[in-house]
């Protein structure tokens, strides 16, 4: 199952790649659909033990329409995030207050950590520093408005995990 | 095709900045925040001359500049929290 | 019309892209260093690959340029976080006005 999952995932990245010989004007040229055959073959035999490890959510369609639920709500907060930076930047007195905070988040699986991380570092005045096997993380914060655990996850985290859990777990 | 030089001219000023960071960082870590964002500029430069020139292969060297931006900067943090690569 | 749009979405990127390497050198210390660069930059090009997409249309160079997007977007934060882990661990300190640093108790405890 997830042998398969891979080679899919690593044909249709070939195929984006070398887009335009593959399906546009019709004709599709073997020796290019052959090498990529070859080349997701070699991946797929190389990493298959890595990098899935639970099939099953590939094929969930629900998950790619929360996905696309996802998407406007993180360019809105990263919009938001870089404005934020811009002004303090620029002013001239530089209005920053950082500092390192601990939050607390109820996510587990570690894709969904990773995403958590990763969309907590665009978003307005926050950066991850280290997340830990019991389901803390350690935040720089550029305006820190409480030190307090549980304002400071209400305040951070609580604005993805919803949407995240959805897509994730 | 004017305003292409304005966008070379700001892309250049903030290498410039990069590369201030780069010489007079005081503490290691301080020069491989920069060497990352010098990275991820450059992929800026290649997107550029793909929509001037009408080419796709400068963003075959896009793709590849920023793989190899990515490695080469996991490998230095690696380096600055005392772990061996491997690990 | 999509030129249009393009051209403003690439002058929007540059521009987020000039004013994060501005935060680059001015902001005092490594982490706010990082914070600035990272959402700034990571941005900006995204927008200017936002932009070579829409003046081309339906393409190979979109194509291609729709797997950076994605590419940058999804390694460039994690960059961040092991610089900034890799800088706390090699002991560079915060910034003297920082408010607060719940970390180092953390950090401590690991080394026991």
């Amino acid at each position: 199952m997830r042998i398969i999952t891979l080679f899919i995932f690593s044909f249709v990245t070939w195929c984006l790649l070398v887009w335009p010989y593959n399906g546009a004007s019709g004709t599709l040229d073997m020796q290019i659909i052959i090498f990529g055959v070859l080349a997701s073959a070699l991946v797929t035999w190389l990493f298959h033990e890595i990098l899935i490890t639970h099939p099953h959510k590939w094929y969930d369609i629900k998950r790619y329409f929360w996905i696309l639920c996802y998407l406007p709500v993180f360019a809105f907060y990263c919009i938001k995030a870089n404005i934020d930076v811009v002004y303090r930047v620029l002013h001239p007195k530089m209005p920053i207050r950082p500092g390192i905070v601990k939050v607390k988040t109820t996510l587990k699986s570690d894709s969904a950590l990773t995403a958590l991380a990763n969309s907590i570092t665009l978003t307005p005045g926050t950066l991850t520093v280290d997340i830990t096997e019991n389901g803390y993380l350690y935040i720089h914060w550029i305006n820190v408005e409480s030190e307090d655990v549980e304002r400071a996850s209400e305040i951070i985290v609580k604005k993805f995990e919803a949407l995240l859990r959805r897509i994730f777990e | 095709m004017g305003i292409f030089y304005f966008f070379f001219l700001m892309l250049l000023a903030s290498s410039f900045m990069c590369l201030y960071r780069i010489g007079r960082g005081p503490s290691a870590p301080d020069r491989t925040v920069a060497v990352d964002i010098l990275g991820i500029v450059v992929v800026g430069f290649c997107a550029l001359l793909s929509v001037m020139t009408k080419k796709d292969f400068y963003l075959n060297i896009a793709l590849a500049w920023s793989l190899l931006s990515f490695i080469g900067t996991i490998a230095l943090a690696k380096h600055l929290q005392g772990r061996r690569f491997d690990e | 019309m999509s030129n249009a749009v393009g051209l403003s979405m690439i002058t929007l990127g540059i521009l987020f892209n000039f004013f994060g390497c501005v935060g680059l050198v001015r902001l005092p210390d490594i982490y706010n260093r990082l914070q600035a660069s990272t959402k700034c930059v990571t941005l900006g090009t995204s927008l200017v690959l936002m932009g070579v997409v829409f003046m081309n249309g339906f393409c190979s160079i979109s194509m291609k340029a729709i797997l950076c997007m994605i590419f940058i977007l999804v390694t460039s934060p994690t960059a961040a976080h092991a610089i900034s882990k890799g800088a706390y661990l090699s002991g560079v300190e915060l910034w003297e006005g920082s408010v607060v640093d719940q970390y180092k108790a953390h950090v401590k405890e690991e080394e026991r």
